[in-house]
């Protein structure tokens, strides 16, 4: 069965919950359950491979050259995580049908874990690193949807946001070292890497990649100093504490250890890092939970000291350390699982977990107190108990060690105080729960959970006590495959048995069970002690720390970000300036060796006119008519250029639109401040604005005068050659339009129809400003619609009709085309408007311009569609002549469909945008909708 | 020839940089469109200047390129759709906010000594 399926199966069940969701309970759960137990099912099959060492793998090519791709392999490592993550999830899936309360969205609840467990899968199947560090990324935010579940409580969301936040700083980190792997190695795919160690031990960037993957695995596995956030996650549902803080979240950075111990480690860099701060964890961890009131707090530090162990572990300089680590986490997430569920059962039942108020419950749960009872003598450490043999193992290789030089006594006895306040807390845990008196002002009447709740729990503690009694039996084989992984050069040999004679870790085991056992009877003196030091709450060091970065980043912000538009454009063309000035400063000269045109007489009046208008345009700009007249005059001047310089087209299309944009600015005239002040004409400003206008000016005239004067070649005679053959025209600028590039102009006319209704919008519902009298205190003329105008504009516009229709239809071969036949229909509807006012034009049919570009649109697009009838791609044109008698022989072509399309949007956008602009100071003006429209 | 094409086209573009950097509305649209215009010169010319020689296919054989021209046209039509939708929303943010003012340190509600009556006032009035 393909791998590929064991992490897709579960991706795509997170739909499954979504869409089952609102049916009964049951249901839901189940067919949560299914794709995961399929997967579960595809695992199974892949053992005997796995053991074999013929690794199952799939391989898909995504982006060679970056060296991207989907694959997935599964080695002896990737199979133990594959079954804990399966495995424990289809428990917390069951007992997660109990456990929520029937006001929990239960489909948003299971989505969410299943995402969360496909993201698991997918870190540890991996074989792409950039595909690894992915899945994990995705694991911290949808842990993070987990830990926010009940996103009412601040709690929740507070716990979740620094799980994410030192997790995904972790995970940045990460990035930045398996880019560096990929770096060295010179390729992101893991099986490759793994077989380089020596390469990357030798890389001088060997401190830098272990520093850095280190710090990605120690922020997920709650590793000192960034244990912090681990309790507060707590604030999640039960069954997602169980599931994240023992098989899955947290092993995914002790995964991390174990998946580049091959080639990472045997250094003293990694031992030294990894050991002490395994050590320090180690105790920090076992040392915190003895003081905590609250059960879930209990089982929080107590799984940081276990991660901490694991940790210790991979950072011990001898091979079985490693095998030894492997199995403490098929023990601990065990056994830490069923406790954490218990934990779960007895605040369900009861409605709380201090443990200062639950006591003696084992009258009112027997079955579950024993249940519970077992599992923490399993992480205390106790004979026939699965927790008790990698704890041995621990004290052995303890003894074995070198690491702190001479000093390297101590970290036997460490372990020891570790493995003693192990004990002290796991007693806590049972005694003051289950014996001890009697409960105090619980909210129910404690009792035992509904049956099914209890199954899961039942499970994992009998898994505890037959890998206890029977380990060869039941991991033997699976630790040996995992060490294989580990250990490519061969596995050492490893006893998996309970008795081993009396030798020293069999004192050391007693020494801790007698010193725990101490500890807590005398726990009275130890609680008076700690109660000295003042409790450091990391949440609100935490909080506070992200309110003064929040400060700052807003201080920093505001300071780029000042509301002044002058800034922005300043340093937008001052970026543009360096831009272009780099590449012109390397360029020899300007002149190229093109022969220069003979200056002629036309030429030298345009410029001079466009130079003229537009310095004429910036002095005057305080005066908005003047510049405006100015400005026209640039606007004309630009299209006889076009003309001139062999571009009809240009030419119509700039001509048109130079007069819709002239009747816009009039238009707009009227509903801005009449006054310009002479703002900010500081000298200082004006210097300074005038040096970056002139460079920008003198960067694209010399940008300019360059590309004139040098050869190049163009790819236009393509289009030459093609144009009449292939496109059915002899205009080739109209072919390209509608045809070549037909694509890129239904993209352009969309951008119209959007930015129209853009327009449309903006100026619905507008307040407005409406000038009394003209800027000279004038009062405006009485006669709006002079009738000369009216009548000469009325007896124009078949007229212009019949141009349109005529540049229309002649575009494919002659200049014109749709574009400009839509701007002169335009322009000659809005002269209507302007010779004879809104009302008048209502009365002779009110035109909806909105429907003009969606139709417009729409026929261009299904002129593209068509083809597909024809089985050819979007777009592609169809041409062919007939004849007709009395007519004589005309082309059709598809194209002309496709300008159509252009026509009418561009009818619709550019009277849209005119039409309802003029008629805002009339009772015609667009209202926000018709409910509101009476706010106006 | 060449050069004087390209001594308007940069003095186009400086002018229209100053002006879309002064702090009103109005002159920025101004600025925005004789930019468009520069811009236009400019990209049209990236086929190079030819007289008497339209892209429509004839006996003659020498054209202008057809591509920049094809590109520009588009621009030109895209470009009066910018220059709208800038100048429509300086209207609403005057509407807005009472005055044109773009240099951040402007007064929301602060009309510049413009005698003006809100369309509310005229019509309860």
């Amino acid at each position: 069965m393909n791998l590929l399926w064991v992490p897709l199966l579960p991706l795509l069940g997170a739909l499954v919950p979504l869409l089952t969701g609102k049916m009964s309970r049951n249901v839901c759960a189940w067919s949560t359950a299914l794709l995961p137990a399929f997967a579960l099912m595809i695992v199974i099959s892949l053992i005997p491979g796995v053991m074999a060492q013929q690794l199952p793998s799939v391989h898909y090519e995504w982006v060679p050259v970056l060296g991207l791709s989907i694959s997935f392999f599964m080695d002896g490592l990737g199979l133990l995580f594959c079954l804990l993550i399966l495995g424990i999830g289809l428990l917390v899936i069951l007992y997660a049908r109990y456990y929520l309360s029937p006001t929990d969205n239960v489909g948003r609840f299971y989505s969410s874990l299943i995402l969360f467990m496909s993201a698991m899968l997918g870190v540890v199947l991996s074989a792409n690193l950039i595909q690894l560090w992915f899945f994990w990324e995705l694991t911290s935010v949808s842990s993070f949807l987990l830990i926010s579940f009940w996103s009412d409580k601040s709690d929740a969301r507070k716990g979740a946001r620094m799980a994410l936040t030192v997790t995904g700083a972790g995970g940045l980190a990460l990035l930045a070292g398996l880019l560096l792997i990929g770096q060295v190695v010179g390729t992101y795919d893991l099986q490759a890497v793994l077989a380089s160690g020596d390469t990357l031990r030798d890389s001088a960037l060997y401190p830098a990649i272990v520093i850095l993957v280190l710090l990605g695995a120690f922020t997920k596995s709650a590793q000192f100093p960034f244990h912090f956030w681990l309790p507060h996650a707590m604030s999640a549902p039960t069954p997602v504490s169980a599931y994240l803080h023992s098989a899955t979240m947290v092993k995914a950075g002790v995964f991390l250890l174990a998946r580049f111990y091959p080639v990472l480690s045997h250094t003293e860099l990694w031992f030294g890092i990894v050991s002490m701060v395994g050590l320090a964890t180690l105790l920090v961890g076992a040392y915190s939970a003895l003081f905590k009131h609250d059960l879930k707090g209990l089982l929080a530090y107590s799984t940081i000291s276990h991660l901490g162990l694991i940790t210790l572990l991979f950072g011990l300089d001898t091979d079985l350390a490693a095998i030894a680590a492997v199995f403490h986490i098929i023990n601990h997430a065990v056994f830490k699982a069923s406790l954490f569920m218990a934990a779960g059962i007895i605040d369900h039942e009861s409605g709380s977990r201090d443990m200062r108020r639950l006591n003696g419950l084992f009258k009112y749960m027997p079955y579950t107190a024993t249940l519970a009872m077992v599992a923490a003598s399993s992480m205390a450490g106790v004979p026939l108990l699965n927790g008790f043999l990698s704890k041995e193992m621990l004290f052995t290789e303890a003894l074995h060690q070198e690491t702190l030089g001479s000093m390297s006594w101590l970290i036997p006895i460490l372990v020891v105080i570790g493995g003693a306040l192990a004990v002290a807390y796991s007693l806590r845990f049972i005694h003051d729960v289950f014996f001890n008196g009697e409960p105090i002002n619980l909210p129910k009447t404690p009792h035992e959970p509904p049956r099914y709740m209890r199954v899961p729990v039942e499970i994992l503690v009998l898994l505890c006590l037959l890998v206890g009694i029977f380990p060869q039996f039941i991991v033997g084989d699976l630790l040996l495959s995992v060490g294989h992984a580990l250990m490519p050069n061969g596995v050492p040999y490893f006893s998996l048995s309970i008795w081993h004679g009396f030798n020293i870790p069999l004192l050391m085991s007693v020494i801790a069970v007698a010193g725990g056992m101490a500890l807590y009877y005398q726990r009275r003196h130890l609680f008076a002690f700690q109660s000295q030091f003042a409790q450091v709450d990391a949440k609100r060091v935490f909080e506070n720390a992200i309110q003064w970065l929040v400060i700052k980043a807003q201080l920093v912000h505001s300071w780029i970000d000042n509301g002044s538009f002058q800034r922005y454009a300043m340093w937008l063309v001052v970026a543009a300036l360096f831009a272009m000035g780099v590449p012109l400063l390397n360029m020899p000269e300007a002149a190229g060796t093109l022969p220069q045109t003979q200056v002629d007489p036309v030429i030298v009046i345009g410029a001079g006119l466009i130079i003229i208008g537009s310095i004429a345009t910036t002095l005057v700009s305080h005066r908005r008519l003047l510049s405006l007249v100015m400005i026209s005059i640039v606007g004309l001047v630009v299209s006889i250029a076009f003309a001139w310089f062999s571009a009809p087209d240009l030419a119509l299309t700039q001509l048109s639109v130079e007069v819709a944009t002239i009747i816009l600015f009039l238009l707009a005239l009227y509903f801005l401040p009449q006054k310009i002040a002479h703002l900010h004409l500081s000298p200082p400003r004006v210097v300074r604005d005038l040096v970056i206008a002139t460079l920008a000016g003198a960067f694209v005239g010399t940008l300019c005068y360059a590309m004139l004067t040098h050869p190049m070649t163009s790819i236009s005679d393509f289009f030459v050659a093609n144009s009449k053959t292939g496109g059915g025209g002899t205009n080739i600028v109209n072919v390209i339009l509608v045809d070549f590039r037909g694509f890129d102009t239904f993209g352009e006319i969309t951008v119209l129809g959007i930015a129209a209704l853009g327009i449309y919008k903006l100026l619905a519902g507008i307040r407005l400003f409406v000038p009394a009298t003209d800027s000279d205190g004038r009062p405006w003329a009485s006669e709006k619609n002079p009738l000369m105008l009216a009548q000469i504009s009325q007896s124009l516009l078949p007229l212009a009709l019949l141009v349109s229709a005529y540049i229309f239809l002649r575009g494919h071969n002659l200049p014109g085309g749709g574009f400009i036949a839509g701007l002169i229909t335009a322009i000659a509807l809005i002269q209507q408007y302007i010779a004879h006012g809104v009302g008048w034009m209502r009365d002779r049919g009110d035109l909806n311009f909105q429907w003009f570009i969606g139709t417009g649109l729409l026929i261009a697009c299904l002129s593209g569609v068509g083809s597909w009838v024809f089985e050819r791609p979007f777009l592609t044109s169809w041409f062919d002549y007939f004849s007709l008698p009395g007519v004589g022989k005309f082309e059709l072509a598809s194209a002309m469909v496709f300008d159509l399309g252009v026509y009418l949007t561009v009818i619709g956008a550019t009277l849209s945008i005119l039409a309802n602009l003029g008629k805002l100071t009339t009772s015609d003006r667009p209202v926000r909708s018709p409910v509101k429209g009476g706010r106006l | 020839m060449e050069l004087i094409y390209a001594i308007a086209v940069g003095v186009m573009v400086t002018c229209s940089v100053f002006l879309l950097l002064r702090g009103h509305t109005f002159t920025i649209v101004l600025g925005l469109t004789l930019l468009s215009y520069a811009v236009n010169l400019f990209l049209f010319a990236s086929g190079g200047l030819r007289l008497n020689s339209a892209a429509i296919l004839n006996d003659g054989g020498t054209y202008a390129d057809p591509l920049p021209q094809a590109l520009v046209l588009t621009a030109i039509v895209i470009g009066f759709a910018m220059t709208a939708f800038a100048l429509i929303l300086a209207i609403r943010a005057r509407a807005d906010l009472g005055n044109d003012q773009v240099d951040g340190k402007a007064i929301p509600g602060d009309v510049l000594g413009d005698k003006t009556v809100s369309a509310d006032k005229r019509a309860n009035s």
